[in-house]
């Protein structure tokens, strides 16, 4: 395939007249900025996936306890800030919404997020929460860069606002035949949330950062037994290779 | 260094030694060890190459012990399989010290057999007489692909079962009864919970019982001819009086506190795998395999897992899906052949021509190149460089009874080389 230059510029969305040539945000190369080890950013996690995430989406492998238990909360803080319906503390963490109606909602059923970090990433997911931008033509008023298409409404406009995206259009040639495709550019925003852009970013970044978490809760742990398990290894190893030695002395 | 029956069992009566005799003249324990580990004489000079046949022994201790763990906790169910993964993840005590063992035993296993397998290619340990010991070192390998591909189904995630339907669908490209023989291993008309059983069955206890029995005939083999060495010359040429091989030194206690060393030096490595870096980047454990199996759903690229991928790539590097099953099978069939395509007379390559040298350098080039585009889209210049690099991987074998009739090998010494 051979690209053509930029030729055309116009934007899809807004009237505003167009974008630097060469320009453009590069959001797929965004990154998450999370933290496994910091208890602080996990229980904020915690708390807005409970808030924002749960209505839909449940982490039907993890269990309210286990939570508690590893990031460091106490059985009253876990009730009062985590469980609001009235489950006990060993129970899954499940969304009420019955799967039948999400399907007829949404046109399919929130996936279950508790291995969603494992499964797409957590680069993926801070960028999913991060480029919802305004399209008349979906039923949900938004779309995702990230996520072409997405079923999902943007439940964090509220906080985030609202943001248009700026495309152009780039004229590819493809076996000969030219081809307009349009290629995102900027953002603009629409309408204020109540967070400011650096509060987003904190408040998404806890958010990835709880979900990976509870993709795998105990890596915390095992990174801090492995440190353990490597020392007495190459301990073992120095004693068995001095051993070696002196058993090998009459080999010649 | 002989240890005579006497000195082992004790002369000097005491209840201990007489139980040692009563039970010696049942069974012969000390005969065994005598033959196997303490009077089992092994060349003194081997060197890192040497390390990966324990090393193999050790990795697989830890398959049937993490394994049996596993299957205590494990529900081999198309509805259950994947959340009982999970269960051993979270809620098992150490399940996820298990299971990560286990999964990483499981790429480390194929790594310690390739090196082992190398090894062998280097210092021609597959001629006479070790021609018997190769062909079953080799069903080993092949026991060990049919282990981790049915191992590889059980978690039944995505890729799992993706990755199931292809390589069963293979045996659909045989002509007339293709279709029925793939019928015939899943059970059904495509994966299902069915196939899921019977893979559980096998990975459990069939294969392994295989496995296990090829290891003892592996290393009965190998103590009846002896061990090869770097310099590939016979050991057993040059006896002591006593009978015992100049070159030769007891297994125990010589290469058991040798291999003690080797197998200090693979826990570091694995640990370090186990517990910063389970997954490996993907590779030992793929992200699309953290989402349930999804009859409905392809995943966007599948490729199997790193150890399958050198075949992969071959299978795919042809369009017709039989020849490039066909070619698949021979590519892993030749191997058995070594011991009489080689027709140079030379074991070591210490000792051999530049073109036996030269040969195998671009075929272990041609299986890493292709175990690297097994995982890759097969599209554009990959298929071109799977292609050139299949033909290197087959002119390796094929063209083996010419060029290594052609080589001028150097004089291969009387005795081994060893510098204490």
């Amino acid at each position: 395939m051979r690209k053509a230059t930029l030729v055309l510029a116009a934007t899809l969305l807004s009237g505003t007249a167009a974008a630097s040539a060469g320009g453009g945000e590069s959001w797929s190369s965004w990154h998450a900025d999370t933290d496994i080890n910091s208890k602080a950013s996990l229980q904020r996690g915690a708390r807005n996936f409970v808030n924002y995430c749960l209505g839909c989406h449940s982490l039907q492998y993890v269990r309210y306890n286990r939570i508690a238990q590893d990031l460091e909360l106490t059985e009253e803080q876990l009730k009062d800030s985590l469980m609001f319906t009235g489950e006990r503390p060993f129970d899954f963490v499940l969304s009420a919404m019955p799967a039948a109606d999400a399907e007829t909602w949404f046109g399919r059923a929130p996936p279950d997020l508790s291995l969603i970090a494992r499964f797409k990433g957590t680069d993926y997911l801070y960028r999913y929460l991060k480029t919802f931008y305004v399209d008349e033509s979906k039923a949900t008023g938004v779309n995702n860069l990230a996520l072409e298409n997405a079923a999902m409404p943007h439940v964090l406009a509220d906080l985030q606002g609202l943001q248009k995206a700026i495309f152009v259009l780039e004229k590819h040639v493809e076996a000969g035949q030219e081809k307009m495709l349009r290629r995102f550019d900027h953002f603009e925003s629409a309408a204020p949330g109540r967070l400011s852009e650096a509060e987003y970013d904190a408040f998404v970044n806890d958010l990835v950062n709880f979900l990976d978490y509870a993709a795998e809760p105990v890596r915390a742990q095992r990174e801090q037994l492995g440190i353990w398990v490597v020392l007495f290894l190459i301990v073992f190893t120095l004693l068995a290779w001095a051993l070696k030695k002196e058993i090998w002395k009459d080999v010649h | 260094m002989g240890t005579s029956s006497e000195q082992m069992t004790g002369t000097n009566g005491g209840r201990l030694a007489a139980l040692n005799r009563w039970f010696d003249a049942r069974f012969p324990a000390h005969k065994l060890i005598r033959e196997h580990v303490s009077e089992y004489y092994a060349p003194k000079n081997f060197n890192f190459w040497y390390y990966f046949g324990s090393l193999a022994i050790v990795v697989l201790v830890i398959q049937v012990i993490t394994g049996i763990f596993l299957a205590m906790s494990y529900t081999p169910s198309d509805t259950e399989a994947f959340q009982s993964i999970e269960y051993i993840m979270r809620d098992v005590e150490w399940g996820w010290l298990i299971r990560y063992l286990h999964s990483t035993g499981a790429s480390a296993f194929f790594i310690v057999v390739y090196l082992h397998m190398f090894r062998a290619l280097l210092y021609g340990s597959y001629k006479a007489p070790r021609e018997l010991l190769w062909i079953i070192g080799m069903l080993i390998y092949v026991a060990l692909m049919a282990e981790g591909f049915f191992g590889y189904v059980l978690p039944w995630g995505n890729m799992s079962y993706w990755g199931a339907q292809v390589i069963v669908s293979l045996f659909g490209a045989i002509p007339g009864i293709g279709e029925g023989l793939a019928e015939w291993i899943r059970g059904d008309y495509s994966i299902s919970d069915i196939t899921l059983n019977r893979f559980f069955a096998l990975h459990v206890v069939a294969v392994p019982l295989l496995l296990i029995a090829l290891v003892v005939a592996h290393i009965l083999a190998l103590h009846e001819v002896g061990s090869n060495n770097p310099d590939g010359v016979e050991i057993k040429k040059h006896k002591k009086p006593d009978g015992t091989p100049l070159d030769g030194i007891p297994f125990h206690p010589y290469y058991t506190y040798k291999d003690l060393v080797g197998t200090g030096f693979f826990l570091i490595l694995f640990a370090i795998v186990v517990f910063f870096a389970p997954t490996l980047g993907g590779y030992f454990l793929e992200p699309p395999n953290f989402e349930p199996a999804n009859p409905l759903n392809t995943p966007e690229h599948i490729a199997p897992v790193w150890y399958f991928t050198p075949y992969y790539a071959i299978l795919r590097a042809v369009p017709d899906k039989l020849v490039g099953a066909i070619l698949m099978g021979l590519a892993i069939a030749l191997f058995f052949f070594l011991p009489w395509l080689d027709r140079c007379k030379v074991k070591s390559v210490r000792y051999r021509g530049w073109i036996y040298k030269l040969f195998l350098a671009a075929f272990a080039v041609s299986f890493l190149v292709l175990m690297y585009l097994g995982l890759q889209p097969a599209q554009g210049t990959y298929v071109i460089l799977a292609r050139i690099f299949t033909a290197v991987y087959f002119a390796f074998f094929l063209l083996m009874p010419i060029y290594t009739q052609l080589e001028k090998t150097k004089p291969v010494p009387e005795r081994v080389t060893f510098h204490a």
